[in-house]
C-alpha cells in the first residue's frame, strides 16, 4: 500500500504491554453489483436459488466459452465511482488473475490489475463524540465473483456450486488511512449507506453482497509502516471491529516480545473472536496477471460519465447538509436520518408541512425503535408516511395526547389501519373540553377528601390526583388541562 | 536468464502439472534452449513501441443487463466426473 | 458410383442442385472411402447415422425445391470445434470423452446452410504442433508420398486432419483452425487449398481455445473457389464474441475477379530465408512470373521484424495458452485421476490428461507470465507484435498482397527425430507474422518438387482483404494448372 498522505496526527493508540501503539488499518471491499444478469454472461444474480440453476457455458467454463461485458454493471461502477468522488477513467483494461481452486472455473478470474475504470476518491465520515475524517480510496475496479464451496457436508469431499461463479463485484481499495476498529466500522457503514443509495449494491453482508478483506499492521508513533497481515472476507461490521482489535493485539504481543510479523494471509473466526493462518499452502500469490485476450480494452466517452453523473439521487452526506440546513435539524439527528435513503425520503414525506420536532422524535423514536423490535427494515415498514403524518397531525390538532397516541400507533403497527380510522372505532380520542373533565375532576376531589387535606401539605400529591382522573377517563382527558383545572378548583395558583 | 530445476518446479506447481524427477533434467534444458532462443528479442529496440495486445481495432460491445442464459443444470452437469443433488465433487479442501 | 475423388465443392453443390446424384447417394459414398481410410487416421470419430440423416433431411429438401446455400455438401470438422452432442477430444486425452451440449458458432452456421458432417477430424493436441504428431490418437498420415518411397509423411499441423480428408478426398470441404500457421502449413503440405480469414472475421464461440489473440478459423478445400463458398458460410459477426468485428461477409465466391492488371504483389526479401528448399524458392519465382504474365505489378517490399515473429509468438501462444488450459482440471469435465488432496487431483489429472508438448508450452506460458519475468518475455513480445504489425501496414500503402512461400520445406517424415523442440518450430517461420498481424492469408498448392511432393505459395491480405486473395489465388491456381491425386496407397482392401 503507498504511503499514507492524509494524516500524520495519531488519533488512537493501543496501550500494549510496554508501549503504546498505532494500528494502521487498509480495507479492500467487495460490493456485489447490483443487476440482473452477471458480469460477463447472462445468468441471473439472484440469491438463494437451487445449486447449478443460475449457471451458463460461460460461467462454467466449458471448451470454447468466452465472455461478453454487461453494459449495466459497467454503469454501476460508474455510478459508485462518482459517489465516491472519484476519477472515472475513460480507459480500462481487464486482465486475468490466474490461479486454480474448484470454485474458480476458468482458473483464472477477469479483474483489473493496471487500468482500474475508477481511481482516487475519498468518503467523509462522521462521528457521534469526535471530528470527522476524509478517509481516500485506492481504486475501484470490476471483476468476477467466484462460485462457492461447501467443505462440511462430507469426509472426503467438498462440493462446488457455481450459481454466485461470474456475478459483479466491484473492489473498492481504500488507502491505510484507518486507525481504530471504530473508525473502520464507521467507514464500512458510511460505504454501506452510499452504495445502497446509489442503488449499486444492496449491502446485504449476511448474505455476502458486501464483504471486506482487511489489512491490519501496528507501528509505534512516528515508525515506519510495519508488517500487515491480511483478514480475508470479513462479512460483518460488527465482526471487523473484532478481528482488527484482535488483530492488532496479536501483534503488538508478538513484537513487544521481540519477535516479527509473518506477512499472511488470515481468516477471522466468529466463534472465537480470533484470527487464524489460513492453512493452504501460499507458493507467493504469483497471478501472472495480463490483459484478458478475449476482451477489448472499455472505453467511456466523457458523454456517457456525464450522463450517468446527472442520474445520480442526492447522496447522503449532501442530504445531511440539506436537512440542517432546510429543516434546522441537528447535525445527530441528520446523520440518523440519512444513514438509510428509504428513511430520509421517508422523514421528508411525513415532515412537509408538519411540526419537524414531532416527525424527528416519532421517526427516530417510536418509529425506529418498533421497526427493530419486530426486525424489519424501513422498506416494509406497516407504518406509512400517510399514516404517520395523519398521527402527528391529531397530535397537533389535540385529537391525541402524546400518551394516547403511542397506543393508537401500537396498533397501528399491528393492523397497518390509519389512525383517525382507530380512533373512531376505539372512542380514543382525547377528553379536550373543560366541562367534561371538571366533571371528573369534582367527582375526583369529592370522592378523596382525606387526600384533599393531604395535598394542603404536599403539593407534589397533585400527581396523584391527576392519575386518578386519567384513570377515570381512561386514559383520554388532556393532562395539561387536568392540571389546570385541579388547581384552580383547589385554589393551587 | 536460465531454467535451474528449482525453477520448474516452481512453475510446475503454478501450473498444477505433475513433474517426475526424471522429467525435470528434459525439461529444464528443453525450456532453456526456448528461452535462449526468444531472447534474441532483446536485439530489438522497443523503448516507446505501445504493446499490442489485441488484433482488434475496437473497443469493447457492451451486452444489455437481461437475464438470457442459466437453467440448464443437466447441461452443466452432463460430463462431469463426479456430482451430487446439482453440486461438483471435489476432494475435501481444507482452508 | 459417384467419382468423388475427381469433384469439388462446388461440383457437387452444382450436381445436387441439378440433381445429377442424391445426397444420401454422395454421403454413402464418402462414408465408405472413409472406412476404407483408417491407415490415413485422419478422423477421430466418424458420425454416420448423423450424416445420413443430415443427408435425407437434404434430399427432401433439395426435392421441394427449398434448398439452403450449402444443402447436401459432405464436411467434416477439425476437433477443435464443438459439435452438439457428438464427441469433441481436441487431440486430447483429457477431453477423450467430452460431449458438448452446445454448436461452435461456425458449424452451426454451416448446419444451417445445410452441410452435412461426415465426422470429427484429427489434430495435433490443443492445436498445439506442427505435424499432427502430437495428438492423443496418433498422427494423421501425409496421402501424399515421395516418390517411389514408401515412408510415411506428416501432412503437417495442427490441422492435419483437415488436410488429410481433402487430400484423400474423404470430405468435400473441411474446417480448421490456425494460430501460427495451422491452416497453410498443412494445406501446402497436401497439395489443398487453406486459407485463415483476418482475425474476428470467424467467430471463436465454441472453438476450443489455444491462444485466444491469434487463433482463427478458416476452410480446407481442393480449389479457391470452393474455399470462398466455405469461408462465406463460416464467417460473420457473433455478439458472443468480444473479438468478433461487425463487418457484413461479402459473397466471396461471386466477388472473384481473375482480372488481376495493376494489382501490386510485394515480396518481402526477409522471406528469402536460409533454410528454404531450393525448389520451393523456384517456385515461389514461378508464381511471381505467373502473376506478372496476368498483368500485376511485381514490388519488392521490406518486413524488416519478420525474423522476430516467430519467438515473439512462441512467448506469446504458450502465454495464453498456460491461461486458457487452465479450466482443464478434472473438475467440471474431462478425465480426472482420482486422489484425496485436491492439488495432487489437478496435478495428476492434467499431466495425464496432456502430452508432452501442452505441458511444455504451458510451463513455457506460466514461466514468461510469472513475477519477475513478464516485462522481459510477454511484455517485450507483445512490443515486437507492434512492430510486426507496423511493418505489413507501412507494406500495405505501396501493394495490394504479399505473396511468399507458405512452409520453407515440403512435407517430412513421420516420426523424423528434432533435435529440440525450438526446430520443429521453425516450420512456422513463414507463417507466423500473419497471426501476430491478425491478417488474412490462404496458401494456395502451386507445384511439386522433385521428388513429387506439394509445395503452396503464401498470399497474404490487408485486414478484411480476403476478396483480394481470392482472385489472386485463382490467377495462381490457373497458371499452375491442376495436378493430379495422390495415388491411393491406403485404402485397406
Amino acid at each position: 500500500m503507498s504511503e499514507i498522505i492524509t494524516t500524520n496526527e495519531v488519533r488512537h493508540l493501543v496501550q500494549g504491554g510496554i508501549d503504546s501503539w498505532e494500528i494502521i488499518i487498509g480495507l479492500e471491499i467487495h460490493a456485489q453489483v447490483v443487476s440482473n444478469s452477471k458480469l460477463f454472461s447472462g445468468s441471473s444474480t439472484s440469491f438463494g436459488s437451487n445449486p447449478m440453476s443460475q449457471v451458463s457455458l460461460v460461467d462454467a467454463a466449458m471448451p470454447g466459452m468466452l465472455p461478453v461485458i454487461n453494459e449495466e454493471c459497467v454503469r454501476q461502477a460508474v455510478k459508485t465511482g462518482l459517489g465516491l468522488q472519484a476519477k472515472i477513467n475513460n480507459t480500462s483494461v481487464f486482465d486475468r488473475k490466474n490461479y486454480f481452486y474448484p470454485d474458480l472455473p476458468q482458473g483464472y478470474q477477469i479483474s483489473q490489475f493496471k487500468y482500474p475504470i475508477v481511481g482516487e476518491g475519498e468518503v467523509a465520515v462522521d462521528f457521534k463524540d469526535k471530528e470527522s475524517i476524509v478517509v481516500n480510496i485506492e481504486r475501484l475496479h470490476l471483476e468476477q465473483d467466484a462460485g462457492k464451496s461447501i467443505h462440511d457436508l462430507s469426509q472426503d469431499y467438498s462440493y462446488i456450486d457455481l450459481n454466485r461463479s461470474g456475478v459483479a463485484l466491484m473492489e473498492i481499495v481504500t488507502k491505510p488511512d484507518l486507525r481504530s476498529a471504530e473508525e473502520a466500522k464507521a467507514f464500512v457503514t458510511k460505504l454501506r449507506t452510499i452504495l445502497r443509495y446509489l442503488g449499486t449494491c444492496d449491502g446485504n453482508m449476511e448474505q455476502g453482497s458486501l464483504r471486506a478483506d482487511v489489512n491490519v499492521s501496528v507501528r509505534k508513533p512516528g515508525d515506519a509502516l510495519g508488517i500487515r497481515c491480511e483478514i480475508k472476507n470479513v462479512n460483518s461490521i460488527r465482526f471487523i471491529g473484532q478481528a482488527i482489535d484482535y488483530e492488532a493485539g496479536r501483534q503488538i504481543d508478538i513484537l513487544e516480545e521481540g519477535g516479527i510479523i509473518n506477512q499472511e494471509t488470515r481468516l477471522f473466526d466468529s466463534a472465537t473472536g480470533k484470527t487464524r493462518a489460513m492453512r493452504s499452502k501460499e507458493e507467493a500469490h504469483d497471478y501472472r496477471y495480463f490483459p484478458d485476450p478475449d476482451l477489448l480494452p472499455l472505453y467511456l466517452s466523457d458523454d456517457f460519465i456525464k450522463q450517468v453523473a446527472i442520474e445520480l439521487p442526492e447522496l447522503p452526506d449532501q442530504k445531511k447538509a440539506r436537512f440542517i440546513n432546510d429543516y434546522g435539524l441537528t447535525s445527530y439527528d441528520a446523520s440518523i436520518l440519512v444513514a438509510d435513503r428509504v428513511s430520509s425520503e421517508f422523514f421528508e414525506g411525513v415532515a412537509k408541512g408538519r411540526d419537524i420536532k414531532l416527525v424527528v422524535n416519532w421517526i427516530t423514536g417510536e418509529l425506529f425503535a418498533s421497526l427493530n423490535r419486530l426486525n424489519l427494515d424501513i422498506a416494509n415498514s406497516p407504518i406509512t408516511i400517510e399514516s404517520l403524518g395523519q398521527l402527528i397531525d391529531l397530535i397537533s390538532d389535540k385529537t391525541l395526547s402524546g400518551r394516547l397516541a403511542k397506543d393508537v400507533f401500537e396498533i397501528m403497527l399491528d393492523t397497518k389501519e390509519m389512525p383517525k380510522k382507530i380512533v373512531e372505532e376505539k372512542g380514543l380520542s382525547q377528553i379536550t373540553d373543560m366541562a367534561s373533565i371538571e366533571v371528573v375532576v369534582d367527582k375526583v376531589i369529592l370522592e378523596n377528601p382525606d387526600k384533599v387535606a393531604e395535598l394542603l401539605e404536599k403539593p407534589k400529591l397533585i400527581g396523584w390526583f391527576v392519575g386518578q382522573i386519567m384513570k377515570e377517563t381512561a386514559g383520554k382527558a388532556n393532562p395539561a388541562n387536568v392540571n389546570k383545572i385541579l388547581r384552580d378548583k383547589l385554589k393551587l395558583g | 536468464m536460465s531454467i535451474d530445476e528449482k525453477i520448474v518446479k516452481k512453475i510446475a506447481t503454478l501450473s498444477r502439472i505433475t513433474v517426475s524427477e526424471n522429467e525435470i533434467t528434459k525439461l529444464s534444458s528443453e525450456l532453456n534452449s526456448i528461452i535462449k532462443w526468444v531472447e534474441q528479442l532483446n536485439e530489438i529496440d522497443t523503448t516507446d513501441v505501445v504493446p499490442m495486445t489485441s488484433n482488434v481495432n475496437n473497443t469493447l460491445h457492451l451486452r444489455k443487463d437481461v437475464i438470457s442464459d442459466g437453467n440448464i443444470v443437466d447441461d452443466i452437469l452432463s460430463n462431469a466426473p463426479m456430482t451430487e443433488d446439482g453440486f461438483f465433487l471435489v476432494p475435501k479442501v481444507i482452508e | 458410383m459417384i467419382d468423388i475423388k475427381n469433384l469439388n465443392l462446388k461440383q457437387i453443390r452444382d450436381g445436387l442442385q441439378n440433381k445429377s446424384f442424391k445426397a444420401i447417394e454422395l454421403i454413402e459414398t464418402y462414408l465408405n472411402e472413409i472406412d476404407k481410410a483408417k491407415a490415413l487416421n485422419a478422423f477421430i470419430t466418424v458420425t454416420p447415422d448423423k450424416a445420413i440423416s443430415m443427408a435425407k433431411e437434404s434430399d427432401n429438401r433439395i426435392s421441394k425445391n427449398e434448398s439452403r446455400n450449402l444443402e447436401g455438401i459432405p464436411l467434416s470438422i477439425k476437433d477443435l470445434y464443438c459439435t452438439k452432442n457428438v464427441r469433441t477430444t481436441a487431440g486430447s486425452k483429457i477431453l477423450k470423452n467430452f460431449i458438448p451440449t452446445y454448436e461452435s458458432t461456425i458449424t452451426n452456421n454451416l448446419w444451417s446452410d445445410g452441410c452435412v458432417m461426415l465426422g470429427k477430424l484429427n489434430n495435433d493436441e490443443f492445436a498445439m504442433g506442427s505435424s499432427n504428431e502430437t495428438s492423443y490418437f496418433g498422427p494423421s498420415i501425409n496421402p501424399w508420398k515421395r516418390k517411389n518411397d514408401d515412408m510415411p509423411l506428416v501432412p503437417g499441423g495442427s490441422s492435419g486432419g483437415s488436410a488429410v480428408a481433402v487430400s484423400g478426398s474423404l470430405s468435400a470441404a473441411t474446417t480448421a483452425t490456425d494460430t501460427g500457421g495451422s491452416i497453410r502449413q498443412p494445406a501446402s503440405f497436401t497439395g489443398t487449398v487453406g486459407m485463415k480469414a483476418t482475425y474476428g472475421r470467424c467467430s471463436r464461440w465454441g472453438v476450443v481455445a489455444f491462444a485466444s489473440s491469434l487463433d482463427q478459423a478458416g476452410p480446407i478445400t481442393k480449389t479457391v473457389v470452393d474455399s470462398a463458398i466455405m469461408l462465406k458460410s463460416m464467417a460473420g459477426y457473433d455478439v458472443k464474441d468480444s473479438t468478433s468485428i461487425d463487418l457484413s461477409v461479402p459473397d466471396y465466391e461471386t466477388n472473384i475477379n481473375k482480372n488481376i492488371k495493376g494489382k501490386r504483389i510485394g515480396i518481402p526479401g526477409e522471406y528469402k530465408i536460409k533454410g528454404l528448399d531450393a525448389d520451393i524458392e523456384k517456385n515461389w519465382e514461378d508464381g511471381i512470373s505467373w502473376l506478372k504474365s496476368e498483368g500485376a505489378e511485381i514490388i519488392d517490399i521490406s518486413l524488416p521484424h519478420t525474423k522476430y515473429a516467430l519467438p515473439a509468438y512462441y512467448i506469446i501462444a504458450p502465454a495464453e495458452a498456460s491461461s486458457n488450459l487452465a479450466r482443464y482440471d478434472g473438475v467440471r469435465y474431462g478425465e480426472r485421476v482420482h486422489r484425496k488432496d485436491l492439488d495432487e487431483m489437478y496435478s495428476d489429472s492434467r499431466s495425464d490428461g496432456f502430452g508432452e508438448e501442452v505441458r511444455r508450452r504451458i510451463l513455457m506460458g506460466t514461466y514468461v507470465l510469472s513475477a519477475g519475468y513478464y516485462d522481459a518475455y510477454y511484455l517485450k513480445a507483445q512490443k515486437t507484435r507492434k512492430l510486426i504489425s507496423n511493418d505489413f501496414d507501412n507494406a500495405f500503402n505501396t501493394v495490394d498482397a504479399i505473396m511468399t512461400p507458405t512452409t520453407p520445406t515440403t512435407a517430412f517424415n513421420i516420426g523424423k527425430k528434432f533435435d529440440d523442440p525450438v526446430t520443429m518450430y521453425l516450420n512456422d517461420m513463414l507463417t507466423v507474422p500473419v497471426n501476430m498481424a491478425g491478417l488474412p492469408a490462404i496458401s494456395i498448392p502451386s507445384g511439386l518438387d522433385k521428388d513429387g511432393l506439394p509445395m503452396g505459395l503464401q498470399l497474404i491480405g490487408k485486414r478484411f482483404g480476403e476478396d483480394d486473395l481470392f482472385s489472386i489465388g485463382s490467377v495462381i491456381e490457373d497458371c499452375r494448372g491442376t495436378f493430379s491425386n495422390p495415388a491411393q496407397w491406403w485404402i485397406e482392401k
